[in-house]
This record gives structure tokens, C-alpha cells and sequence, in this order.
């Protein structure tokens, strides 16, 4: 990522918080860690699926774009993540808008960057998925949810999409930013247990 | 806490919800004919039945879509949900 000009100003919403959570590292058979992956892209696509806009961004995006809810596709660094019948997200590190919005062209839709709307918390580990059931009503045993997974729902009381990204198992939380903070400590107050031995 | 199935998500908590009423109430046709009494009718006044019930929800939480519930009234049971552009099931409003 270039850090150079404007960039370099930038401010991620749980900045101020990368001590603590490296600090809140958990080691061993019980680990779990928790980062921010400041600044991805995220543009929110709204198309109607089917239509040959619709399948303009197929092409662009290199992929398809995922028709259930809880189905994501990638291609090369972009996820297109389901949000609804006929609204995605796609992540990414590179800028897409351009590309999508000449694919898109005049047919009824929208392509808009959100990248400030929210920010990503990655929790990965071997607990990773008992300190998530501590506060998300979601069934996430991975015989219904496993990797490639995204959905929206919460995590304590905070609405987030949440996101497996792999067998770690590895998760990404995407909080509003206003709400990266408090998720942050909440998610942290949550791991504090997994340091000790487990209590038979 | 009731368990309601989303048309596009599946089975959620009822904390993801916003409930929106009650629905299939149509909007007046010429609402500047009506009198008083009748556009007070359509704005505040609804059913209240004891047993099965058509209301409207809204996943806040999901995919941010509107649809409806049938939901029993006296025993909280969700008989069923469909989409909005979807009849009642079983008939009548």
C-alpha cells in the first residue's frame, strides 16, 4: 500500500487500539489474535441479478456475483460478499469503481465506494470461533459455516458483517467504524479467558 | 424470543427484526375523496385478532428487506413468511 502523500495521513478507526489488541494475544493450543486490516476498499453494488448490467459486472469483476445470502466469490484480491437480493459488497486493494461503473452504464444500479463505512478486525486462532459464540446468535460449527461464508448479523450488539476466510479458523468482523472501537474491546474482554487453562 | 425465517436469510433471532405492523393495508386509491373519519380509519386503525395475523418485519440486521409474517397472535407461533410480492397464504388479508 503506498504510504506516501495524503495516504499517509490517514487514520484507521481502531488505530488507536493495535497495542492492546496485540497485547490481548492469545499463544498456544487455546490462541486467538485479533489485527485491524485498515483500509480496504469496499464498494457497494446494487444491480438487478440477471440482467445484462448485471453480467457487464460479472465480467469486470471476474467472477460472479453470489445470488444466496451467505455465498461469497472471489477472483484474484476481490470478494464479492451477498448482502442482499440485489445488493453485494466487493473487497478489495485496488480501486474496481471505475470498471464496475462503465459496466454498469446507464442500466438502473449503483456503484458506490463505502470504504470509510466500515473497518475490518481480523480474528484468527484456534478459539477464535468460541470467542464469537460468546456473543453471535449465529450457528458457526463448521458443518454450516466455514470458509468463503460471509453474512450479516451481529456480534455482541453490534451489527457486523461477518466474514470466515479460512480453517484457522480466520475471521474478518466488518463493524460500522463509529462501532470499531467498542467491538474491539468487547472482542478483547472476550479472549482475556482463553490465556488461562481451560476450566474442566 | 420468537425465531423468524427470512425470505432471503433463513432463520434469525428476533433481535435482527423491526416489526412494522400490521400488512396488507392498501393505501386509499383517491385519498383526497375520503372524509375525515374514513383517513383516520386507514392511518390509525387496525386489526387486533386473537389467532393467526399477517404483519410486516424487516431484517435490519441482514439483507434490509421488508416481508411478511404470519404469525398467531395468542400462541407467538410463526405459522409462516413470505415476500412482498407474494399473496397470503391460505387466502383473505
Amino acid at each position: 500500500m503506498a504510504d506516501t502523500g495524503i495516504a499517509a495521513l490517514r487514520n484507521s478507526p481502531a488505530a488507536h487500539l493495535a497495542e492492546r489488541m496485540r497485547a490481548a494475544t492469545v499463544t498456544g493450543a487455546r490462541g486467538v489474535t485479533l489485527t485491524e486490516l485498515p483500509f480496504l476498499t469496499m464498494l457497494n453494488l446494487r444491480v438487478d441479478p440477471g440482467s445484462e448490467a448485471a453480467a457487464r459486472m460479472e465480467t469486470a469483476l471476474g467472477a460472479p456475483l453470489p445470488c444466496r445470502c451467505g455465498d461469497t466469490t472471489a477472483s484474484g484480491d476481490r470478494t464479492a460478499v451477498w448482502l442482499g437480493p440485489d445488493e453485494w459488497l466487493v473487497l478489495s486493494r485496488s480501486d474496481e469503481a471505475p470498471a464496475l461503473r462503465e459496466a454498469l452504464g446507464q442500466a438502473p444500479g449503483s456503484v458506490v465506494d463505502v470504504s470509510a463505512n466500515r473497518t475490518t478486525l481480523e480474528l484468527s486462532g484456534p478459539s477464535a470461533r468460541q470467542v464469537l459464540e460468546k456473543g453471535c446468535p449465529l450457528d458457526l460449527h463448521p458443518r454450516v459455516f466455514g470458509p468463503g461464508r460471509a453474512v450479516s448479523t451481529t456480534v455482541g450488539p453490534v451489527a457486523v458483517l461477518l466474514w470466515q476466510t479460512d480453517d484457522a479458523p480466520t475471521y474478518r468482523l466488518l463493524p460500522r467504524s463509529s462501532f470499531a472501537d467498542y467491538l474491539a474491546r468487547w472482542v478483547m474482554d472476550a479472549m482475556g479467558e482463553f490465556g488461562a487453562p481451560e476450566v474442566p | 424470543m420468537l425465531l423468524i425465517t427470512c425470505p432471503w436469510c433463513g432463520p434469525r433471532d428476533e433481535t435482527e427484526y423491526h416489526y412494522g405492523g400490521q400488512a396488507h393495508v392498501p393505501h386509499p386509491e383517491t385519498p383526497a375523496d375520503l372524509t375525515d373519519e374514513q383517513w383516520a380509519a386507514y392511518v390509525f386503525y387496525r386489526d387486533n385478532p386473537k389467532g393467526p395475523f399477517a404483519e410486516r418485519w424487516m431484517h435490519g440486521t441482514g439483507c434490509r428487506r421488508w416481508f411478511n409474517v404470519l404469525r398467531d397472535t395468542a400462541t407467538h407461533e410463526v405459522l409462516t413468511t413470505y415476500r412482498l410480492d407474494e399473496p397470503r397464504p391460505g387466502g383473505t388479508r
